[in-house]
């Protein structure tokens, strides 16, 4: 198992995509930290790792706090050893259009989207520079791509991390840190689950292999780049969407 | 025990992967020892670990030769 004896941190990992990542990652073998923005969060985290037999336990941590990223990396790194593995997943929507949006609703976007992106992978860069190897994985979405009426916030952020994803990609590459994003399609999640049926069927009309993604789709993205088949892949965005976009 | 200026110069030199005897105590780690701005990121990384000490963010950015990372060490060390 590649990822045995590595220390991977998932955030947003109580359901949906986070969690298929986590359980991906512990199934290569990685002791997997997972985050959720509450303690019962947390706990379900810790839960379904147990059920799987993997190393690690969930942590609460909201991405908002001020130090609160970095306190989570100190924090890990004292009790399981440095970060190898940081998957970026912790996302948000707050959907309006734009002659509507609030600043609050602009600003919880990249407050919670984006900041933490560049927080979290700060922190865990000295233990990946020492170890020679290391793995930053950010969750984009098909939508920072294609754009999206109504999530010029949502988009924006998560275009964003296509740029940061690059420039980091090029800044850490010869300490064998690779880095990557993956931007997911149209994925059965709670966070899809609130769009109405008839907005989701038009949409399934538009992916070429007709269905909705699960969450697995992504995590199998997310575990071959983790993994050590994917050691020349940096800087790059795999698209895992069923087709509905193709760059 | 080495003195300070032996033991830094062992660190740039196994840092920067120079022979030590390349490393004179007025060499700039940029201009004369090839190194790039990561790699006097992880040179400083590797000057905390050794005298086990934290050294900030604007602090860090002027050490750039040998000679001031010896003086940074000297003044900033109890032991």
């Amino acid at each position: 198992m590649s990822l045995a004896g590595k220390v991977a941190l998932v955030t947003g990992a109580s359901r949906g995509i986070g969690q298929a990542i986590a359980l991906e990652l512990a199934s290569q073998g990685a002791t997997v930290i997972g985050t959720a923005t509450s303690d019962s969060g947390a706990e379900a985290i810790t839960a379904y790792l147990k059920e799987a037999g993997a190393a690690g336990a969930g942590l609460r941590l909201n991405v908002t706090e001020e130090g609160a990223c970095e306190a989570i990396i100190a924090a890990i790194e004292k009790d399981y050893g440095p970060v190898a593995v940081l998957v970026n997943n912790a996302g948000i929507t707050r959907d309006n259009l734009l002659m509507r949006m609030k600043d609050e609703e602009w600003d919880a976007i990249m407050a919670t989207n984006l900041k933490p992106v560049y927080q979290l992978s700060k922190a865990v860069m000295r233990g990946m520079m020492k170890a020679r190897w290391g793995r930053i994985i950010n969750i984009a979405s098909v939508v920072g791509a294609t754009g999206n009426a109504g999530q010029t916030n949502y988009s924006a952020a998560k275009a964003a991390l296509f740029g940061f994803t690059k420039s980091l990609a090029k800044e850490i590459g010869s300490r064998g840190v690779t880095v990557n994003a993956v931007a997911p399609g149209f994925i059965d999640t709670d966070m899809t689950k609130a769009l109405p049926d008839e907005q989701k069927a038009k949409l399934v009309e538009a992916i070429a292999l007709g269905r909705l993604g699960l969450p697995k789709d992504i995590a199998d993205a997310v575990g071959f780049l983790a993994s050590d088949r994917a050691s020349y892949i940096t800087g790059n965005t795999m698209h895992v969407n069923g087709g509905m976009f193709m760059n | 025990m080495e003195n300070i200026e032996q033991r830094v110069k062992k660190i740039v030199a196994e840092q920067l992967g120079v022979p030590e005897t390349d490393v004179k105590i007025e060499s700039s780690f940029v201009n004369d020892l090839g190194a790039d701005s990561l790699d006097t990121v992880e040179l400083v990384m590797a000057l905390e670990e050794e005298f086990e000490c934290e050294i900030p963010d604007e602090e860090a950015e002027k050490i750039t030769t040998v000679q001031q990372a010896v003086d940074y060490v000297s003044a900033n060390l109890s032991k």
